[in-house]
C-alpha cells in the first residue's frame, strides 16, 4: 500500500533522512521507532507532503506522490494525526471532526457516528471547544478527526507523547483497538516497549537511516534493543 | 412624553441605525485581520471604489440599482482578492509594519487613481429616499435600509461562519495554519477566499453609504479611521467585539451629538477612545 525507497529529506537546512527505504501493506500496523531526534516526525511530514523529498520516491496505492501538493495527499486516502494532537482550540469537537470531514462531506453523518462510536467520551462532548479537553481526550478527538476522511492508512505521531503515565496506558490501548478494527496503522514512537506490544512489525530509526526491521515480537527480543531502549 | 424625551429616543434610536452600519464596516476589517493576520488600513478606499463603482453604473450607464449594487458588490469582492494576491501575498512573512506600510500605499494610490479617473468633484446617487416617521420621531429611510441590509450581512457572515465547511475552515485557518493541508484545505486558498469575503463586505458597505453620502477621491478618510478604531476598541479580529464597539460608539457620537453639537459626538466618541486604550489597550475582547 505504503512503500518508500531510498527516501531523503532535509529539514531546516540539514538533512534528517538518509535513504530510508520500507513498506506498509493493506490491513498491517506497523511501527517506526527510535530515539529522540532520530527522523521520525520528519519520516510522517514526508509521507504526508508537508515537506518534499529531496530523493528518492513514495509510493501510495502504487501512485507516486512526489510531486502531490500537500492538501490533495488526504483525498488519496491518508490521514496525519500530528505530533501534540494540534486540534483547532476554539473550535468544538464536532466542528474539528467537521474539518478533518473536509474533503469528504458527504460521508460526514455516517463517520461521525463511527468516531461517537469508538470514543463515547467524545460524544458526551461534542460541543465542547477542544482547547478545554484533557490530554488524552485530546488525542482520541485528534485521531477521530483523522478518522473522519475515512482513510486507508492512518499515520500517527507519537501518540503517547506528553500524557500522563495512566492516560498512556489508555492510548495504547485505543491504537490497539484501531488496529484490530482492521485500519492501516503507520505510527511512530519514542514508547518503544508499549508500541511493539500493539503493532505487527516495526522498524528502528537511528540518526536518519533505518538500521533494523522485523517483526514486533522479534524487536522486542532483540537484544540490541533491549540494551539501548529497555533498559534490560 | 415631553419633546426632550422624544428627541433624545430619536438620537438613541439613530444611534442604533449608525450603529448597524458601522458594524458592518468593522467586520470585514476584523474578518481580514482574524484570518490573514494583515490589516487592510485601504478598506475604506475600497468602499470607495465600490460607491464608484455603483455611481458609475447607476448613472451613466443607466443599470437600476438592483443590479448595480450586486455588480459592485462583486467588483469589490475582485478587488479584494486582487489585493491579497499582489499586495499582501508577497510581504505574508515580513514585519507588521512593512504590512501596514504597504496596504497604506495602497490607500495612497487608491485616492489618487480615483481623483485622476473620477475628479475631484462630489458624485451624487441621485436617490432621494423620504424619511420615514413614527409618531413625533422621524428617521431616514437610507439609513432605517442601510441598517436591515447591515444586519442582514452580519447574519449572514456568522451562519456561513459556523455552519459550513468552508467557514469553519476560515476560522480553523487563523488557530492552526500549518495543519491545514492535513484537512485537505490549501491554505492559499482560503486566503483568497477571505480576501474576497472581505472584499464583498466592503461592496456592500460601499452600495449602502452611496445611499446617504456623495462619493468622491477622499470620502474613505471620513469614515476609514473610524471603521480602524472601532476594530481596535473591540479587540483588533474579534468579530463581537466589534459589533458591540461598533453600537458604543454609534451612541456616543448621536446622543452626544444630540446633547451638544454634532460635531461634539466625535470629539466625545474619539475621547472615549483615547480613555478606553489607556484602561483597556487590548480592546474588548481579545482575539
Amino acid at each position: 500500500m505504503l512503500s518508500l525507497e531510498g527516501v531523503s529529506a532535509a529539514y531546516g537546512g540539514f538533512q534528517a533522512l538518509f535513504g530510508v527505504s520500507l513498506e506498509v501493506r493493506a490491513g498491517e500496523s506497523v511501527a517506526v521507532i527510535g530515539p529522540n531526534g532520530a527522523g521520525k516526525t520528519t519520516l510522517l511530514r514526508l509521507i504526508s507532503k508537508l515537506i518534499d523529498p529531496t530523493g528518492g520516491k513514495i509510493q501510495f496505492d502504487d501512485q507516486l506522490l512526489n510531486r502531490v501538493p500537500p492538501h490533495a495527499v488526504v483525498s488519496r486516502g491518508i490521514a496525519h494525526v500530528p505530533e501534540n494532537r494540534r486540534l483547532f482550540p476554539r473550535l468544538t469537537i464536532e466542528e474539528n471532526l467537521r474539518m478533518g470531514a473536509f474533503t469528504s462531506r458527504k460521508t460526514f453523518d455516517a463517520k461521525r457516528d463511527l468516531v461517537f462510536g469508538l470514543f463515547p467520551r467524545l460524544k458526551e462532548r461534542r460541543g465542547q471547544l477542544a482547547g478545554t479537553l484533557s490530554g488524552g481526550e485530546q488525542q482520541m478527538c485528534a485521531i477521530g478527526r483523522a478518522l473522519m476522511s475515512g482513510p486507508k492508512l492512518l499515520l500517527l505521531d507519537e501518540p503517547s507523547a506528553g500524557l500522563a503515565p495512566v492516560v498512556v496506558q489508555s492510548i495504547f490501548e485505543l491504537v490497539r483497538k484501531i488496529c484490530s478494527e482492521g485500519y492501516t496503522v503507520l505510527i511512530v514512537e519514542q514508547n518503544i516497549r508499549q508500541v511493539l506490544k500493539v503493532v505487527e512489525r516495526a522498524y528502528l530509526l537511528e540518526a536518519g537511516k533505518i538500521v533494523l526491521s522485523g517483526r514486533a515480537q522479534e524487536l522486542l527480543n532483540s537484544k540490541d534493543i533491549q540494551k539501548a531502549y529497555l533498559g534490560l | 412624553m415631553d419633546v426632550f424625551d422624544i428627541f433624545l429616543l430619536e438620537a438613541v434610536l439613530n444611534g442604533l441605525l449608525l450603529g448597524g452600519l458601522l458594524a458592518l464596516l468593522s467586520l470585514g476589517l476584523n474578518l481580514i485581520f482574524g484570518v490573514i493576520d494583515v490589516v487592510w488600513i485601504c478598506y475604506a478606499e475600497l468602499i470607495m471604489c465600490g460607491m464608484y463603482a455603483v455611481y458609475y453604473l447607476h448613472v451613466q450607464y443607466h443599470w437600476p440599482l438592483y443590479a448595480a449594487m450586486p455588480a459592485a458588490i462583486l467588483i469589490v469582492a475582485v478587488l479584494g482578492m486582487i489585493l491579497h494576491q499582489f499586495v499582501i501575498k508577497p510581504v505574508l512573512a515580513a514585519e507588521p509594519i512593512n504590512q501596514l506600510l504597504v496596504t497604506g500605499g495602497v490607500l495612497f494610490f487608491l485616492q489618487a487613481a480615483a481623483t485622476l479617473a473620477f475628479g475631484i468633484d462630489f458624485k451624487n446617487l441621485g436617490v432621494s429616499l423620504p424619511a420615514v416617521r413614527i409618531g413625533e420621531m422621524s428617521f431616514s429611510a437610507a439609513r432605517l435600509i442601510a441598517f436591515g441590509a447591515a444586519a442582514a450581512g452580519v447574519i449572514g457572515l456568522f451562519v456561513f461562519l459556523n455552519k459550513t465547511y468552508l467557514g469553519t475552515a476560515i476560522r480553523a485557518i487563523s488557530q492552526d495554519r500549518a495543519i491545514m493541508p492535513l484537512m485537505g484545505v490549501s491554505p492559499a486558498r482560503v486566503y483568497t477566499l477571505t480576501s474576497a469575503l472581505g472584499g464583498a463586505l466592503a461592496g456592500l458597505g460601499a452600495c449602502l453609504l452611496v445611499l446617504q453620502y456623495d462619493v468622491h477621491p477622499a470620502i474613505g478618510l471620513s469614515f476609514g479611521p473610524i471603521t480602524f478604531l472601532i476594530c481596535v476598541l473591540g479587540g483588533l479580529g474579534s468579530m463581537a467585539g466589534g459589533l458591540i464597539a461598533a453600537f458604543v460608539f454609534a451612541q456616543f457620537i448621536s446622543v452626544g451629538g444630540f446633547f451638544f453639537a454634532i460635531e461634539w459626538g466625535y470629539v466625545i466618541a474619539f475621547a472615549f477612545f483615547i480613555a478606553m486604550m489607556f484602561i483597556r489597550p487590548q480592546g474588548l475582547f481579545r482575539r
